[in-house]
């Protein structure tokens, strides 16, 4: 392993840390309003966030370009606030993962939430929970399996993402490029040695987080019937 | 290992004979050639009946994806050294390979009065970003290397450089403003009749090594005359026209 393979290991470790921290914040309201909402929205908002399910990433690559640019809306926002321009840095990929890894955290979180009857957060408010303390005290704790599908998700979605990294990151080293572009790299100049090196870990990764996952997940059955 | 590399190429060869009709050309086309060619083809099907199924991207990656069996029948590629290789690796039939165009490397920027006529901008801290094709896939990008290594900034720029994984997407890099200015080919920003917006510094020879393009024929195309004569047509004065219209220099 070289250095810059190094590196791109920890850019990746990184990227999808802060991603799935990032979408565990901004997942959880959403996920919550999901779950509870009887608005004629919900359809519209549930389709938003799962899209990027469906979308190839060259879809979501082409538009964040054009976003995120200097013509683009959002990239003239960025540029008056004086962040710069967000493609081809750290942080327009955070963005762009934020937004593609956004259905891996959010459903399990709705569904986790969906799980939580309705009269269990009324027996919390009348013995005087507050909304703030029914959410801590009892929705946290019974969605707790949720939260761990969704962390693991969300961060193993980010570092197996490939597409929208590739158009809007630039392959720079240490900032944007990120294993999968890495390994690319590889295969692409024929450093088969290298890329099974990156490829051959990954693969053991992705093992190995779906068999901790599975394992962890297995008694959310029981957890949730002990909850009923 | 080497077996199984071979007899899968066997099998795509055999199946592209099968499958592929006699009129049919598969081509893999670098690039910068991409625009051309299609101009080219408009007057190749005319002259000849035949049409091209053509696949865009680096050089390199052509050069991985045909000894690994890929079914093109020709590579129009943006280098020399790649057709020669194919042909020794028994890969592209030999003899076959010859220069059909000269390539330019500019500096462009898509804003207007950036780049100046002497690429004195390189030297600037005007920029944030400078794209490049892959160096290691992409002649065109091994040459924008070569100028920055010319011009003594081999350092200054590195962290600067934003790289697209063919020229296309260096070109497509700057063309959305993302980078400020890029390395591309002359035939990317100098299309006749729709030029490019901006402002380019045609890079004086020297500064690089010369680009030469070479088409070879590749063995999957050996057996099929409509690949033979999109080679010969490439030699043509009609086609030579059109490769010199969009900034290239002539080979033969």
């Amino acid at each position: 392993m070289t250095p810059e393979d190094w590196s791109a290991v920890r850019l990746t470790a990184q990227l999808a840390a802060l991603t799935t921290l990032l979408l565990l914040i901004v997942g959880t309201p959403i996920g919550w309003w999901l779950a509870r909402t009887r608005s004629r929205f919900k359809p519209l908002v549930a389709s938003l966030v799962t899209m990027p399910l469906v979308l190839p990433p060259s879809v979501m690559g082409f538009y964040l370009l054009l976003l995120l640019g200097p013509q683009g809306p959002v990239g003239q926002l960025t540029q008056a606030l004086g962040l710069g321009r967000l493609p081809f840095s750290f942080a327009g990929l955070v963005v762009a993962s934020v937004l593609y890894s956004m259905p891996f955290v959010v459903q399990p979180l709705q569904q986790a939430f969906e799980a939580i009857p309705e009269r269990t957060l009324e027996a919390a408010a009348t013995l005087r929970a507050g909304p703030w303390d029914r959410f801590f005290s009892v929705v946290l704790p019974l969605a707790r399996p949720g939260f761990l599908t969704a962390s693991v998700l969300g961060f193993a979605h980010t570092v197996g993402e490939f597409g929208v990294v590739l158009m809007i990151g630039g392959n720079i080293p240490g900032v944007t490029r990120v294993l999968s572009v890495a390994i690319y790299g590889h295969v692409e100049a024929l450093e088969f040695e290298a890329a099974h090196r990156l490829a051959a870990g990954m693969v053991v990764f992705a093992m190995v987080v779906l068999v901790a996952l599975y394992m962890l997940s297995r008694p959310t059955g029981r957890a949730a019937q002990a909850a009923r | 290992m080497k077996t199984l590399q071979r007899s899968a190429g066997v099998a795509f060869v055999t199946l592209a004979a099968f499958g592929a009709q006699a009129a049919e050309v598969q081509v893999a086309v670098a690039a910068n050639f991409a625009v051309p060619l299609e101009r080219i083809s408009v007057g190749f099907s005319a002259a000849t009946g035949h049409t091209l199924k053509v696949a865009a991207g680096s050089t390199g990656k052509f050069y991985s994806q045909i000894i690994g069996g890929a079914p093109f029948e020709v590579l129009i590629a943006a280098d020399d050294e790649t057709p020669k290789k194919l042909i020794t690796e028994g890969h592209a039939v030999a003899g076959s390979n010859f220069t059909y165009a000269i390539g330019k490397l500019v500096l462009w920027s898509a804003k207007p009065d950036f780049v100046d006529g002497q690429g004195a901008v390189l030297g600037s801290a005007r920029f944030a970003h400078l794209a490049i094709a892959n160096p290691k896939v992409a002649p065109y990008g091994a040459a924008g290397l070569q100028v920055i290594k010319a011009r003594g900034l081999s350092e200054a720029l590195a962290p600067k450089l934003v790289t697209g994984e063919s020229i296309a997407q260096a070109f497509q890099f700057v063309s959305t403003g993302n980078a400020d200015l890029g390395f591309v080919a002359l035939s990317q920003v100098a299309v006749p009749g729709k030029p490019a917006v901006g402002s380019y510094w045609l890079v004086p020879q020297e500064l690089y090594g010369e680009i030469r393009q070479d088409a070879v024929l590749l063995k999957p195309g050996a057996d099929n005359p409509a690949a033979k004569a999109l080679l010969a047509y490439l030699k043509s004065p009609a086609a030579q026209e059109v490769i010199r219209a969009f900034g290239y220099g002539i080979g033969m």
